[in-house]
């Protein structure tokens, strides 16, 4: 393969590379325009790619740049995913950091470099590459989070983000050091395939290494022995960041969980089940637990989100096509979620006032209905009550779990679904039965308005015909050559 | 003995007890000294292995770049190591028994494992040649040069993409523009020497009575 054909598959990432050093020179010239330059040239990025990512789709895991990148279709789905969750979260957060005078032209640049480092994440086929994407998405959201330098909180965030993560890196790399002295590669397939007449030597080895690279990715998913920088991260960012950080990198983490494991180690499916079970049973307990106590509306989403990812990696560990399939479903559709709730957030914390508390959201129905329909609207399905989309995630992951044998923790998963529910019926409680504290009309932009109520709706509508997307995510894994089973 | 096991058992040695020196030096400074030592010893290694390339860039970056800089800061912080040092005989169970533990485990995967077999040969990428054996290389100059930019360009050029992403994060979090003219750090000396003549001489428009205003408050005032 010539060399230039290798550079069609890497289409999308090439064009967005350029675009960012293109939006650097840009906005270092345009003085007076810089900021809604910035924003404006980032979002046509984004759409740019998510029609190049589109027409590029149908072509079955070609692979490119000597086996390092492929290009197959749940690939292309999950970064058309992180496209729209980058395009809405840039959105939403536009009118916050102008506020804050935030909206500084760095912002964006830093904001597609993640989105970049997330591409190469979720095309690699190769553990190098696979890190190095790791450490684009890393570095970039760990300067996010500092953004709001003056602030004590964010600089704090962002240190405890940047220290974990790097160990949390180191842990990863350490994996994959092992895998590589086991495997003798880097590739993916080719580590597949050095696992046949593997001796039983290289096989402890293999093992050592596979317990670090499900360490690393613990970390990065914010699951349970790993999750401690996830509430004081959420809490400490600036929203508009807390947005970015709960959407697209758990898509991205979620493609590098099943390139790892489904990708190249299927062969030891047995022990990395065995490990995740553990896993996802401690997030869903603790996450649910721990988010009935929290006073902040962004801790308490935070530890929603540690048992959403539990939930995700039930059907993750169920390593079949169903659970692989439900998997993607679900971590899509939580997404969505969370950029809804915390589109709120942001929409209610106004003229430097922060929306950080579950009180700010007392009387909400009489301030404005609308809006209070659309949070109900995410609170419901959150809490995975029917004929809301979160709903047949959850049901989706639950058969896979299930099919795949493991009835105790569906169960268990079950019986803490109905404790998460009391955190997010509190929060319509609030909105509906109690008296506003202040009864200020909500101003936004219109454009945040119409995103916010876009998004709300498909919330409520992906629900009542679940079928479509679950299907694509069928269609996607059906497509991939992940391996199935032993 | 061959001369080159004696040369590898030498900076071996070498090696070895200048690891060790770094982390019981009490000094940092001779701690980071010993690092310097312990990274030359590597690079004897590496050469020896013919490895001159790694060998240098070793020396050059580690030694030459990265530990400088990090003597400078060393020597410019006023740490309190006696402070750093308070906690040690109290956490030393803790840490003793974690580190013991791991080393046990380790050791058990290592005698298990390992003991005399072969490891797999790496599916090397450096000797592999691409397009056909064109350029036969006798130096790791060579070969690195020819992989790095044929096989391993993607990442490559995504090592690039993360250096920027340092950058712009660097510059986003620390850069501060003055916005006040007169905090700058310099004038520049055509501003300096400008003299407008407004700055020379000035008129003043002055009344030549002063009129005294009368106030309604004080009138009606209380304590006067």
């Amino acid at each position: 393969m010539s060399f230039v054909s290798n550079l069609y598959s890497a289409t999308a990432e090439i064009f967005v590379a350029s675009m960012i050093l293109a939006i650097m020179l840009a906005t270092a010239f345009a003085r007076g325009i810089a900021r809604s330059l910035a924003y404006s040239l980032a979002q046509l990025t984004l759409i740019v790619a998510t029609f190049i990512t589109f027409f590029t789709l149908n072509t079955g895991g070609e692979h490119a740049f000597s086996n390092m990148f492929v290009h197959d279709v749940p690939g292309g789905v999950l970064k058309l995913m992180v496209y729209l969750s980058m395009m809405i979260a840039l959105l939403y957060g536009r009118g916050y950091l102008a506020e804050r005078k935030l909206d500084r032209p760095e912002y964006y640049l830093l904001a597609l470099l993640t989105t970049l480092g997330m591409m190469v994440m979720i095309t690699a086929n190769h553990l190098l590459v696979l890190y190095v994407g790791l450490e684009m998405m890393s570095l970039a959201l760990y300067a996010l989070v500092a953004f709001d330098r003056d602030a004590v909180r964010s600089t704090e965030a962002g240190m405890k983000y940047f220290v974990l993560g790097a160990l949390a890196s180191g842990l990863l790399l350490y994996g994959m050091s092992m895998i590589y002295g086991a495997t003798g590669s880097l590739e993916i397939g080719e580590v597949k395939q050095a696992f046949l007449g593997m001796d039983d030597g290289s096989m402890k080895v293999l093992l050592f290494g596979l317990v670090f690279v499900v360490a690393g990715i613990s970390f990065k998913l914010g699951v349970a022995p790993f999750h401690m920088w996830v509430p004081d991260v959420y809490q400490g960012s600036p929203t508009a960041v807390t947005l970015i950080l709960s959407s697209a990198p758990k898509i991205a983490a979620f493609a590098m969980a099943m390139r790892l494991l489904a990708g190249a180690l299927p062969n030891l499916a047995e022990h990395w089940q065995t490990m995740l079970l553990f896993v996802a049973a401690a997030s869903i307990m603790l996450g649910n637990f721990a988010a009935l106590v929290q006073r902040s509306i962004k801790r308490m989403l935070a530890y929603s989100g540690i048992s959403h990812m539990g939930f995700m990696l039930l059907g993750l560990l169920s390593n079949s096509e169903a659970g692989y399939s439900s998997a993607m479903f679900y971590v899509i559709v939580y997404a969505l979620m969370t950029l809804a709730a915390f589109g709120m957030v942001v929409l209610l914390s106004r003229d430097g006032f922060e929306a950080e508390s579950i009180e700010d959201f007392r009387g909400l129905n009489r301030r404005n209905p609308w809006f209070a329909l659309l949070m109900l609207f995410v609170m419901f399905s959150m809490a995975g009550i029917p004929f809301f989309v979160g709903f047949f995630a959850k049901l989706a992951v639950l058969q896979a779990v299930i099919e795949a044998g493991y009835l105790w923790i569906a169960v268990l998963a079950v019986v803490m679904s109905v404790v998460g529910a009391f955190y997010y019926l509190r929060v319509v409680k609030l909105m509906y039965f109690d008296e506003p504290i202040v009864n200020t009309s909500i101003k936004a932009s219109s454009e945040l308005q119409l995103m916010l109520s876009i998004n709300g709706i498909a919330v409520a509508l992906l629900g009542l015909m679940p079928g479509t997307l679950l299907k694509c995510c069928e269609e996607a894994m059906k497509a991939a050559a992940f391996a199935v089973g032993g | 003995m061959e001369f080159s096991t004696f040369v590898f058992y030498f900076f071996a040695a070498i090696l070895v007890l200048a690891g060790l020196r770094v982390i019981t030096a009490r000094n940092p400074v001779h701690a980071a000294l010993f690092l310097v030592l312990a990274f030359f010893s590597a690079g004897g290694i590496w050469l020896l292995l013919s490895a001159e390339f790694l060998a240098i860039v070793l020396v050059m970056v580690y030694v030459g770049a990265v530990m400088v800089l990090f003597l400078f800061v060393v020597m410019m912080l006023d740490i309190d190591f006696a402070h750093l040092r308070e906690g040690f005989w109290k956490y030393l169970p803790v840490g003793a028994l974690i580190g013991s533990l791991l080393a046990v485990e380790m050791g058990l995967v290592i005698v298990h494992g390992m003991g005399g077999k072969q490891m797999p040969p790496v599916a090397s990428t450096i000797v592999a040649d691409q397009s056909g054996a064109a350029i036969q290389c006798e130096t790791n100059i060579c070969e690195l040069g020819r992989v790095l930019y044929t096989e391993y360009a993607y990442p490559f050029e995504l090592a690039a993409m993360v250096l920027l992403v340092a950058m712009i994060a660097a510059v986003s979090l620390t850069l501060r523009r003055r916005s006040d003219k007169y905090h700058e750090k310099y004038i520049s000396p055509e501003e300096q020497l400008a003299a407008r003549h407004e700055d020379r001489l000035i008129l003043v428009k002055m009344p030549s009575e002063k009129e005294i205003p009368e106030e309604p408050a004080a009138a009606e005032g209380a304590g006067r």
